[in-house]
């Protein structure tokens, strides 16, 4: 995909069709030639975008601005005032009540650019992370202020309640149902956990607050202190981030020193301590029991579920386990109040999301945007295009636990309800953006790779069945597979799906679903035809060394 | 007590009981490998999942505490498909290499294996993973090719036990049962009481002593030599001979546990040198004076004939103590007797002991060679 300044859309269902989508195309794109824009302005389709009343359609990106219904003759018209000259057709834009669906978050923007909207990202870059003066001057403590000062822990609860806001560590819980569960458990003492152990593959959106903005995460966890009734909170940080690490326990000890952590925070009576644990390099623990047994001092395995952390969790306390992004947030909440964060966003996923994209694309890196953005523009506008000559084939979303996203799928809002509806996940917010010389087969093998490697052992579906799946993969890539070997893929998804302990079993099997599901002629072609269409699998058998051992029976 | 209903059954149990532990109460038997009454539940084979209402997933019911008005199905065409799958890929990584084992039967993952139709040959690992007998232990075999990691002797060493020489290593597909840091068992200080090995449902871990021995023709519950605490344990006869010892799940006083005595400090039953009638010195029995030693000899050693050892009937054994204590307290007083009683009686025995030194011969210079 080359890099353009402009990327037109026209849908092309079959109702736009009939009111002559196809001529209109032909005429805008007569017109781009002739106003010689064919370089600067890329002319593409789009199909089922969720409205039928102003047919046919055609989006203008990065403005993503509807027009709606444009007739063929106006082509021109719009190409010279829009494109041409720079202004908004006002007279062709569709109807904005009535938009819906798949492009309904195209109402909250009102047409503009839909620039990044740092939220939890706003003081990461700008502010000195180790010094807590350069923090307060930066409306930093403002929230904690705030809670502490003005509202009951109820209040806080509620407010969080009202923000809408999901867990960002890929779940998308309702944080403010967890919060009110932690507060409403009996048991005491109750613990605040943040889940630092960011392990998935490619993400780095809590390692940037954690360095950008340390003492926003120590605000944040005694926040959530204050509302669900803790006095002792932990974070439970990748053993990698070391210079995450010393900047938390910087910001620990200089919000100590300045009274806003200990006893008697703001003199309101409250007292909150953190403290800090470095995991050991073991993906799973980024899973919240697993995170909580490694805590404890044990080996990092997923508890059985019931009962939950929130009545269950830390030796056996009500445990309030949030992600750093998650967190992070909420001081912002607090602040601003719940309607102004339900105003970013769509309805049914408030609020923004940290991004960090990496692949094929001209500018890899980290955006927070809105909830609702869909991954053609995260292409298209913040990552400035695929790479010259590239053609976008599939994404790869959260890490490793998330799913294959098929070019198909491009224009789903990433939210985690129209994800949810489209059969596909968000994970942790990490875009993997893979161009034709990925393999579908080398990609999963790569995954299952790492899962059979990340697993924690404890169930027999997750341990074994990433191993045999892995196996299967590795067969396909060498050519040596047979079509019986697809079939086990279903099985073996299906019981890890069902009967794993935990989420890492459970995503381990999405992308032994998703290639046969939107890739299955790829996965055959290496099959059938013995070639690899990417030209990426060696299709031979790669030799092993001989790792299998030969019995030793004792003697008699 | 809360009411559920398993298989249309209405049953009330106790507030906190799994689900499992609820459908024995009832009489239905849901398959599992990891889980057993004396440990705590562990949820790692994923046997023994069943649907219950209103939940998206399959639970495992061996975690799964009941609540009020839960509505549990233990059997469905689904959940056979999911057990057989499940008990598939534990197969694939388990390779038997044809040797006979020391368990007194078929294993319990193997009746399962049979139960739901799988063959061992097709299903099992194309070849070994570990070296087969890969600890040096005197009385425990190790074979971790049979191992599903079920971690029943992890939890059988750590809570019955409290030694904790078992523990997982590694992650993924190379997790692997460990004794200490990778080190022989008896390094990471294990006690031989071979725990690990009763509550084994494959025979990774299995009894050195009685490899190949067989089935036993019966087993005799009894209690243990040993000692005073009075452990019952099982006793596996063939052909006369005690091939094996096991623990009764049955047993009050012990349960399933016992100590390396017990279990495998059996070879004294058939041993050759065994007494099996009281002996006396000749002399002795002969009325005779204590012959004198030749100068020059090891205390205690005396080649007249008198100083041999003789086999007698018990009541003239016990009328020679009884006349030869009685002797010694009439002539040098009553703290000239000393009374040494053993581990190996049992309480009373131990009591009435006590008794007889005290009030009987009169002193109090009485000790057991358990007092430490």
């Amino acid at each position: 995909m080359k890099t353009v300044r402009s990327l037109i859309l026209v849908s092309e269902d079959e109702a736009s069709n009939r009111l002559g989508a196809r001529t209109l195309f032909q005429n805008l794109q007569d017109a781009l030639q002739e106003f010689d824009l064919q370089e600067e302005v890329m002319l593409s389709t789009i199909t089922d975008i969720g409205r039928s009343d102003a047919l046919p359609l055609v989006i203008v990106y990065p403005e993503a601005v509807v027009y709606g219904p444009v007739r063929p003759e106006d082509a021109h018209y719009l190409i010279e005032e829009h494109l041409y000259k720079g202004r908004v057709a006002e007279d062709l834009l569709a109807p904005i009540r009535q938009l819906s669906g798949r492009i309904a978050w195209l109402r909250a923007r009102k047409g503009t650019l839909p620039a990044e909207k740092r939220v939890v990202l706003r003081r990461a870059g700008r502010i000195d992370p180790e010094s807590i003066d350069d923090y307060i001057i930066n409306d930093g403590y403002l929230a904690l202020g705030k809670a502490l000062t003005k509202m009951t822990p109820a209040e806080v609860i509620a407010e969080i309640d009202k923000s809408g806001l999901q867990g960002r560590g890929g779940a998308g819980f309702p944080v403010g149902r967890k919060w009110s569960f932690v507060a409403g458990a009996s048991g005491s003492p109750k613990y605040v956990v943040c889940n630092a152990d960011e392990s998935e593959p490619g993400t780095f959106k809590d390692r940037l607050i954690m360095e950008g903005d340390p003492f926003a995460l120590v605000e944040a966890i005694t926040l959530a202190g204050y509302a669900v009734g803790a006095n002792t909170g932990y974070i439970y940080i990748r053993g990698e981030y070391a210079l995450a690490y010393q900047r938390l326990e910087n910001a620990i000890e200089q919000a100590t020193a300045y009274g806003m952590l200990g006893e008697n925070i703001f003199d309101s009576g409250f007292s909150f301590h953190i403290h800090m644990h470095a995991g050991a390099g073991a993906y799973v623990c980024g899973e919240e029991t697993a995170l909580l047994e490694s805590l404890e001092g044990k080996r990092g395995e997923p508890r059985s579920r019931p009962p939950y952390p929130v009545t269950h969790g830390l030796w056996g306390k009500p445990t309030l386990v949030n992600n750093v992004e998650t967190l992070a947030n909420t001081l912002a909440i607090i602040c601003n109040g719940a309607q102004w964060y339900r105003s970013l966003g769509t309805l049914s996923s408030p609020g923004t999301k940290v991004y960090t994209i990496m692949g094929q694309v001209n500018a890899p890196g980290v955006i927070e945007v809105p909830m609702g953005i869909t991954l053609r523009e995260v292409i298209s506008i913040y990552a400035r295009g695929m790479k010259p000559g590239s053609t976008f084939k599939l994404a790869q979303t959260g890490g490793s636990s998330g799913s294959i996203i098929p070019a198909s799928l491009q224009d789903t809002p990433m939210d985690f309800e129209s994800f949810r509806k489209a059969g596909v996940s968000l994970g942790s917010g990490a875009l993997l953006i893979c161009d034709e010389t990925t393999c579908i087969v080398d990609l999963a093998k790569v995954l299952l790779q790492f899962f059979r490697f990340e697993s924690c052992g404890k169930c027999t579906p997750c341990r074994v069945g990433t191993q045999r799946a892995y196996e299967i993969l590795k067969r396909i890539t060498e050519g040596q597979a047979t079509l019986d070997d697809l079939d086990e893929f279903p099985r073996l998804a299906g019981q890890m799906e069902q009967t794993s302990n935990c989420g890492l079993g459970q995503s381990a099997a999405v992308p032994l679903r998703d290639i046969l599901k939107y890739f299955r002629a790829e996965v055959e072609a290496h099959i059938r035809l013995g070639v690899c269409p990417a030209g990426v699998c060696p299709m031979t058998v790669e030799r092993e060394s001989a790792q299998t051992k030969t019995p030793v029976l004792a003697p008699a | 007590m809360v009411n559920i209903t398993i298989n249309g059954n209405a049953i009330q149990v106790p507030s906190g009981t799994t689900v499992l532990r609820a459908a024995e109460q009832a009489g239905i038997t849901i398959p599992t490998l990891c889980d057993h009454p004396d440990l705590h539940p562990f949820g790692g084979c994923r046997l023994c999942v069943v649907e219950v209402q209103g939940a998206r997933l399959p639970m495992a019911s061996c975690t799964l505490p009941v609540n009020e008005g839960m509505v549990v199905t233990t059997e469905s065409p689904a959940l056979t498909k999911s057990r057989r799958t499940i008990l598939e890929l534990l197969m694939s990584n388990y390779y038997d290499s044809g040797y006979k084992d020391g368990q007194k039967e078929t294993t319990q993952f193997m009746r399962w294996v049979k139960h739901y139709g799988i063959s061992v040959k097709k299903a099992q690992a194309p070849a070994p993973r570990y070296p087969v007998n890969s600890d040096p232990n005197p009385v425990i075999w190790v074979d971790m090719n049979k191992c599903i990691l079920c971690t029943r002797c992890v939890r059988a060493c750590a809570e019955i036990q409290g030694r904790f020489v078992w523990s997982q290593g590694g992650r993924g597909f190379n997790t692997r049962i460990v004794a200490g840091a990778e080190t022989t068992m008896l390094e990471a200080r294990c006690e031989t009481c071979g725990a690990c090995v009763a509550f084994c449902p494959t025979g990774a871990l299995d009894n050195r002593l009685s490899m190949g021995a067989g089935k036993p023709s019966t087993v005799v519950t009894t209690t243990c030599a040993y000692c005073g605490v009075g452990c019952q344990i099982d006793l596996n006869v063939k052909d006369n001979h005690i091939i094996r010892v096991t623990s009764n799940p049955d047993a009050s006083v012990n349960g399933m546990a016992m100590c390396v005595k017990g279990r495998y400090g059996y070879d004294y039953v058939h041993h050759p040198e065994r007494l099996s009638k009281p002996q006396v010195r000749r002399y002795l029995l002969k009325g005779e004076p204590k012959p004198k030693a030749s100068a020059g000899a090891n205390p205690g050693e005396n080649s007249d004939p008198l100083w041999d050892w003789v086999e007698t009937d018990w009541d003239t054994a016990l009328r020679i103590t009884a006349e030869k204590i009685a002797q010694a307290r009439d002539q040098h007083g009553a703290d000239s007797v000393g009374v040494l009683t053993s581990a190996k009686c049992t309480n009373e025995v131990n009591y009435l002991m006590n008794k007889f030194t005290r009030q009987v011969v009169g002193t109090n210079n009485i000790d057991h060679c358990a007092r430490l």
